[in-house]
């Protein structure tokens, strides 16, 4: 059982030094929400007014509100970069070394996931800490609960990433994931603007953001970071995760990118 | 006991036959070059090899251990160093072996001494904190071999090692492998499609469109089939040949 612990701690510790030693990447893992955040949320304060919904107990400026799905916005992006480099990376590069490890392969790619999720979770939290400097201060006990559910949400999206990527042959770079998975997941969530102003422009769209996981990700961010429980976001987030999980594995076959090249 | 067996092994890529069925073993201490144009099939080879793809049919065996029945007892004893750099450019020498030996189950305080002992047989010990980019190509194969080692596998597979490296450097790689050959005993399998790394006394398997057209010691193959291994090599690689 210990080799399992040294091996997982030796994928963390890499992880860490990596992102440690990258000193661009938190930034540049910064700016994308901090311009939502500071520009597009400053902007549409004067036009947009959110009334008064769970789990904030009075109303709120927009700020306040794009909070929570500009964190999750992180994971999502580092989720599914992370995941799309592990698939194609794996016929070179740091993949292979970690698959010649003896350790069964399921193993070493949920410790992959966990580890890149908890090196985002530093992300998320670097940016509530600037949010928080810019007068978004959500209750200190509401920022520890927030951590399981970041962590959950980070699995949920690591997972899915590897998924799409195992599945779809023509999400092979960064910008086609960018257009056909993160705005669409992204947009059509509550990350931006609450459900029932969807409802009011359209049910159709109501609909995909209600069925859209990103959206239950966020939500249990939001109630989690107010200190307070939303048990149907937790069950999608916990289910899925898990579905994603094993059909991610299940599916991460460098051998089925071969023969897909092959024709 | 053999280090290494292949067993009626082959493998296609749908329709395209890749590796045709070839069975060969590598003993224990001995170096055993694969050569073989380009295309020739050594890159899934080494793919099986490294359980990078699956066996679809055949078996391969690493100290007695079947890759497809038993995986991690074969992993244990298989050393791999690729022929990119896996290397973590950022990471110091000693973060990207200390990564390594976490991957094979190491503690911390068990891992140190099998660091110390391939850092000073590469003679890096001095070098251990130098960032991997500082380094030269020569060096940071020697890191890599280092990486291989560290879990004292019984075989040491090298997929074209010498690739971006100078002459010297090639030349002194070549010595060091086959000095670890014959003095610590371990199992060298190098893959490799430039004739003048094979010597006489090697072992050497040519592969040519995915079949395996010759084994044996290297001197005893060239005087089979032409009389220097040049010959041989072109005689057996000729496009179309039936062994």
């Amino acid at each position: 059982m210990s080799a399992y612990w040294h091996c997982f701690s030796g994928i963390v510790t890499r992880e860490w030094l990596r992102f440690v030693l990258q000193r661009t990447r938190l930034l540049s893992a910064l700016v994308r929400p901090l311009l939502w955040l500071l520009v597009f949320a400053a902007g549409f304060r004067a036009a947009l007014g959110i009334a008064i919904i769970a789990p904030y107990d009075t109303y709120i400026p927009y700020e306040v509100y794009i909070v929570p799905g500009l964190a999750c916005m992180i994971l999502l992006f580092n989720g599914m970069q992370g995941s799309l480099s592990m698939v194609y990376d794996r016929e070179m590069g740091s993949m292979r070394v970690l698959l010649t490890s003896p350790l069964p392969r399921a193993f070493l790619l949920a410790s992959k996931l966990l580890a890149t999720s908890l090196i985002s979770l530093l992300q998320v939290y670097a940016f509530l800490a600037i949010a928080w400097l810019y007068g978004i201060q959500p209750p200190t006990m509401g920022l520890l609960m927030a951590l399981p559910a970041l962590l959950l949400v980070a699995l949920l999206l690591s997972a899915l990433g590897l998924l799409l990527s195992n599945a779809i042959r023509q999400l092979e770079n960064f910008a086609g994931v960018m257009n056909f998975v993160i705005f669409p997941m992204f947009f059509l969530s509550s990350a931006l603007y609450p459900l029932w102003k969807m409802l009011e422009a359209s049910p159709w769209l109501y609909w995909l953001c209600a069925v859209n996981p990103f959206t239950h990700g966020v939500e249990l961010v939001r109630f989690s970071l107010y200190e307070q429980f939303n048990p149907l976001a937790m069950a999608v987030c916990v289910g899925l995760t898990l579905l994603f999980a094993l059909l991610a594995v299940w599916t991460f076959n460098p051998q089925h990118a071969a023969l897909r090249k092959a024709g | 006991m053999n280090a290494l067996e292949v067993i009626d092994l082959s493998f296609a890529y749908g329709a395209r036959e890749a590796l045709k069925p070839m069975t060969f073993n590598l003993p224990a201490g001995r170096f055993a070059a694969l050569l073989g144009p380009n295309g020739a099939g050594k890159s899934t080879l080494i793919a099986l090899l490294t359980r990078l793809y699956d066996l679809q049919r055949g078996d391969i065996r690493v100290g007695g251990h079947s890759l497809q029945e038993s995986p991690r007892p074969a992993l244990r004893q298989l050393g791999v160093v690729f022929q990119q750099s896996t290397l973590d450019l950022d990471l110091s020498i000693e973060q990207n072996l200390r990564y390594h030996l976490a991957l094979h189950g190491f503690s911390r305080r068990h891992g140190s001494a099998r660091l110390d002992a391939e850092l000073a047989r590469q003679h890096l010990t001095e070098r251990r904190h130098e960032r991997v980019r500082d380094l030269n190509g020569g060096h940071r194969r020697r890191v890599e071999i280092a990486r291989a080692l560290l879990h004292e596998p019984r075989l040491l597979l090298l997929d074209e090692p010498s690739v971006g490296l100078d002459p010297a450097s090639r030349l002194a790689l070549g010595l060091h492998i086959r000095q670890l050959c014959s003095e610590h005993g371990i199992s060298v399998l190098w893959t490799t499609h430039l004739l003048d790394e094979v010597q006489p006394s090697d072992d050497l398997l040519i592969v040519h469109q995915g079949r395996l057209v010759a084994s044996g010691q290297a001197d005893a193959v060239s005087l089979e089939h032409g009389g220097t291994l040049g010959s041989a090599f072109n005689r057996l690689t000729a496009s179309g040949v039936q062994p």
